[in-house]
Order: structure tokens, then sequence, then C-alpha cells
């Protein structure tokens, strides 16, 4: 067990070194920011003090050398636009992207689930076979362009809640969030219900996938036998065999939550990460793009890593040995 | 007993039509109305948008058509030029008809360029593990699964992040997003082929490897890919116009799909639906479709579910 969380743990070390190369050469090949950030107007010499100041005037490996070196401290670089370290920029918009994700992950489950349950049950009913072709649409359909949907009809049409921002934040227990205002909670629906349309769809597929398997298995058979309810048959025995999987697949979702979040924060101007590393590209802000692709690296670095983890622990037919490589 | 009536059964059978398989998937893939429907919708998509620069009423993008005059009429107005703008005009006073036709254009290059392209290198990739085996095909594997455990909108983010913009970039980027689920679905079903007797029989007639390969393996590898082929297609298009909205995939300059709608964002808070509300039915009509039809072709072409 050891070696094998060793091994992954090098491995994961590895991709994000790999990544580190591949992102910051192809981050600094492209454009020249220094013509968006001094004025139109200034002079050679303004110029030049500009590429000086913010180093690029160095041999690119010696910036990659440079960054490497601040990375390992915990520093990736200033952000050209604002001055500040990029890595607490990026920390400085955390929150928000969190807390939109885990709303998503909390309406995928809350309202998948469900649906997925009663599809599950009667699968031959109309309103099951309704769920499952919106599921359809839910998987095919552009994310960004749902959002448009959304805010025209709830924002603009039925004007119930506001189209764009965060709203005001509330403080619980330490935290701050826009979850705890009610000004916060209208701002965050429409957001968090776009960013939880395509794991809504997961949701519903994994709960009735598992339902119909699970009501046809011996336990069902006996819980009927001795004369249960059949409430108390699907709530007790039935749920709590297909909720542990279906959860876990979700958690897992977060990664991809946390990534598909860009385009969701940008159609609804969420200041979260994903909106901050949509402006920094627009705007050349080469650090900050460095900085969140990093990041983002090795947030899904980290969850691989658990997901393998946790799985071998919790299937022991997953063998731990190295498959080959 | 069970010889004779085998015979007679087979005595009693009409003789039957000698069926190619092309024949055969035809008529099954025209059992399925939905599929049929949908492959007849994305033709249309396809045939107007090839046609765009002669049933449109303008160049969109010629700007001695364009008049700034015409900006943000409502669907139904006349133009200034005379002819009726069924779909409303942009900001800029494009008629949005011949801007959707035109952009339609864009996005389905775009979309099918990095199809074909994230295919061919999939499968050459996958191909190679397969028929290499061995330490090639781990390290291969390995790189596979790695990039296949980010979702594929976020690597094509990473890489227009570092890439830049531009229509070459573009279709860069969704390559290196896409090619990896060519490659391993190439690989899944040319392992099940290399070990078939065919394979054998090929190796001790001393037919040379990469003939084994590209002829005799690659053929029968085909139906998988084709599903995958129109699902990542339909993917890569709603890819693009998601990067496009988000400013970061396709300039202004080269208005798809995705730029029309990003467009017509603005507007739509003032209640100017159309501007966006069009180009985002016809993307949507444009990869569903394909989706459906991918849905079908793989009921059809899976063995497993034949009976």
């Amino acid at each position: 067990m050891t070696v094998f969380i060793i091994r992954r743990l090098l491995q994961a070390l590895l991709v994000v070194f790999m990544m580190s190369v591949i992102v910051f050469f192809g981050v600094n090949i492209v454009g020249d920011p220094v013509y968006m950030l001094v004025s139109p107007d200034a002079d050679q010499a303004d110029i030049e003090a500009a590429i000086s100041r913010l180093g690029l005037d160095r041999p690119i490996w010696e910036q990659y050398g440079l960054f490497l070196k601040g990375a390992a401290q915990g520093d990736l670089g200033n952000s050209f636009i604002f001055g500040e370290p990029a890595l607490k920029l990026i920390l400085h918009h955390m929150p928000a992207t969190m807390e939109l994700a885990f709303s998503a992950l909390f309406l995928a489950i809350v309202i998948g689930i469900p649906l997925g349950l009663y599809a599950g049950l009667y699968p031959d009913g109309r309103l099951s076979k309704g769920i499952m072709a919106a599921s359809i649409f839910g998987f095919s359909l552009p994310t960004f362009w749902v959002g448009l949907m959304l805010i025209m009809l709830f924002a603009v049409e039925l004007q119930w809640v506001p189209a764009t921002g965060r709203g005001d934040l509330g403080s619980f227990l330490g935290i701050q969030s826009s979850l705890f205002t009610l000004d916060g909670l209208s701002h965050i629906f429409l957001p968090a219900l776009n960013l939880a349309l395509l794991k809504i769809s997961l949701a519903i597929r994994l709960t009735r996938a598992g339902v119909r398997e699970a009501m046809g298995l011996d336990y069902v058979k006996y819980a009927r036998a001795k004369g249960l309810s059949t409430r108390r048959i699907i709530f007790v025995h039935v749920m709590k065999n297909i909720l542990i999987p279906v959860v876990t697949v979700m958690g897992l979702e977060f990664g991809s939550l946390i990534g598909f979040s860009v385009v969701t924060e940008t159609i609804f101007a969420w200041p979260g990460m994903g909106k901050l590393l949509i402006d920094a590209i627009l705007q050349l802000d080469r650090p900050v793009v460095v900085a969140y692709l990093m990041i983002i690296v090795l947030f899904f670095v980290l969850i691989n890593l658990i997901v393998d983890i946790l799985y071998s622990i919790l299937d022991p037919r997953v063998r731990l040995q190295d498959q080959g490589a | 007993m069970s010889d004779v009536t085998a015979e007679s059964t087979l005595a009693a059978d009409p003789p039957t039509k000698v069926e190619t398989p092309f024949q055969r998937f035809r008529a099954e893939f025209f059992e399925s109305k939905i599929a049929t429907v949908a492959l007849g919708v994305f033709l249309i998509i396809v045939l107007l948008a090839v046609l765009a620069p002669w049933i449109t009423p303008q160049n969109p993008y010629d700007l001695a058509q364009v008049s700034v005059m015409d900006g943000r009429l409502p669907p139904g107005s006349e133009a200034f030029d005379g002819y009726t703008m069924w779909l409303g005009s942009d900001g800029s006073g494009r008629d949005l008809y011949s801007a959707i036709l035109y952009g339609l254009r864009i996005s389905l290059t775009v979309g099918l360029a990095s199809g074909v392209i994230a295919l061919l290198i999939g499968m050459a990739i996958g191909l190679v593990a397969a028929y290499a085996g061995g330490r090639i095909e781990a390290i291969i594997m390995r790189i596979v699964d790695l990039q296949l455990s980010f979702p594929a909108s976020l690597v094509a983010l990473m890489m227009v992040a570092a890439l830049g913009k531009g229509v070459d970039k573009i279709i860069l980027a969704l390559v290196i997003a896409q090619w990896a689920y060519y490659a391993r679905t190439v690989r899944a079903t040319a392992l099940v082929e290399r070990g078939k007797e065919y394979v054998e029989a090929a190796q001790c007639l001393g037919i040379s490897r990469f003939r084994i390969v590209f002829r005799h393996i690659l053929p029968n590898c085909m139906a998988p890919l084709i599903v995958v082929g129109t699902v990542q297609t339909a993917s890569a298009i709603s890819l693009e116009a998601t990067l496009s909205f988000l400013g970061v995939g396709l300039p202004q300059t080269e208005p798809s799909i995705g730029v029309l709608i990003a467009n017509g964002f603005e507007y739509m808070l003032s209640g100017r639906y159309w501007i966006s509300v069009f180009p985002g039915l016809a993307l949507l009509l444009t990869v569903v479709s394909i989706n459906l039809v991918g849905d079908h072709l793989r009921d059809v072409l899976n063995p497993r579910l034949k009976k």
C-alpha cells in the first residue's frame, strides 16, 4: 500500500512538472503583453523599462527557471495588471468558485437522485420517458447556451432573480458566503443551476440504472416476502445500497465542476477563478494564466490520486500493483 | 431427425437475396425515424452552409453590403436595401440569417477538420499501441489515461490559453483535447481483433506488419471509430462555440456561431433576444442532430445488440 501511494505520488509530481513546462512555454510564446500595459504614447525607453521590470528581457529558460524556483516556494509570479502575487489573486477568487461548485453539486444531488429514482421505479411511465429525454438534452446542450436561456427566461422576462454578480455576503461560523443571505441566494440560483445541469443528467442516469438493477435482486424479493411496505423497501433498503456509489461518483465530478465553472462564471459575471482566468487570457496577464492552470492541474492530479487510493481501498479487486507502467 | 428438419427448413426458405453489409446497415439505420430525421436536418444544415453565398440576401462581411442603419432590427423587419430580415439583424446591421449561414461554414469547418485530424492521429497511435504491445503500449496508454482524467473542455481551454486565438490554433487545441478518445477506442478494438485467427493467418502468410495493421485490423475497427467520431465532432463544434463565446476562441474576423452568440449577449439584457437566440438555435440543431445520428449509429453498429 505505502509503495503504491509513493509511486502514485511520484507520478503525480512528474505530471505537474510536465504540465508546468507545457503551460509556461505555451503561454509565454503567445502575444506580447508589454504593448497592452504601457500607454500608447510611451517611448522606446518606457517600453524597455517595462520589459525589464516584468523580467521579459531574459531568455525564456531563465524565466522558466525563476518561475520553478518561485513555484517551489509558493510564489507563482506577480500579475502584470494588478501587480499583486498571482497566487494571492487566485486564492482570493477561489471561495466564490467553491461556493458555486458546491451549490451546483448540491442541486445535482437533490434534483437528480429523486428524478432518477422515479425513472428507475417506473421505467415505462410517460413521465420517466420525459425525464430520460430531458437528461439527453442535459448532456448535449452547450452549457453557455443554456445559461443564456436561463438569463433570458428568469432574469429578463420573468425578472425573478438577478442575472449577474454575486450579491451580498453573509457571515456564518466565520465563513463568508453569499449562501447566508437572501440576496446572495437569489444571485447564486441561476449560475448554480446552469452549472448543475450536466451533473443532474448524470445523477438521473446513475440513480436510474442503480434502482433498476437493485429492484431485481434477491434482497428486495426477500424484503417483499417478509411483508415490508414498498415505501420502506425503496427508501431504506434500496436507497441505502445505491446512494453510496451515486454520491461517490458525484463527488468525483467536483473537479470537473470547477473546470466547467469557467463558462458559467463568465456568463453570469460571477467573480470566481474562472472569470479571472478568462479576463487574464484576454489581457495577456501571463502569470495569472500560468498560476491558474498550474493550480487546476494540481487540483485534478490530487483528485485523481485520492480516487485511485479510495478505489483500491473500497474495491479489493483493483490491484495495487502498477499495471505495466 | 434434426438433420432432416434442418434440410427441410432450408429447402422451404425462398432463395434469399444476397445482402451486402452496407445494405443491411442502411436498412437498419433508416428503421429509426428520429435518426433519419436527424440525419436529414444535419444534411440540410451542411447544404445551407455550403450554399450560403448563393442563398443569402447579403454577404454579412462585405462592408459595402452592410448598413449601420439596419442595426438591431427585430425579426421580420425590412432592411435598408429592401429585403426582409426574417431573423432580424445584429448590432452592426448584419442580416442574422446571412450571418448564421456564414457562421455555420466556419463552425462546421473547424468541427469537421479537428474531428478528422484527431481521428487520424488517435487512430494511428491507438493502432501502434495495440500492435506493438509491451512498453510502448504501456507508455501510450498511461498518457491517454492521464489526459482523459481531465475534462476535454478544460484541456481545450488550457490549450487556447497557451496557444492564442485563430482558426489553426483552435483546430490544434481541439485535436489535442480529443485525440485520446480515438486512441482509446481504436486500441481496445484492435486488441480484440489482434487475437483473432485471420490475423494469425495473415502472419503465417508472411504479410508485413504494416499491411496487417492497416489493411486487415484497421477496417475491422471502423465501426466504433465512426460512432466515437460523430459524437466527438458534435462536441468539437460545441466546444469551439463555447471557447469563441468566452472570447478566447475564434477572433471577430472569423465569426463562427459562437462569436455571433457572444456578440448578441450584450443586447440580451435589454430584451433584444434574437441576436443571440437564433445563432444559438442553429448551433443546437447542429449539435443535437449529430448526437442523435451518433447515438443510433452506436445501436446499429454494435454487434452485441444484434439478434
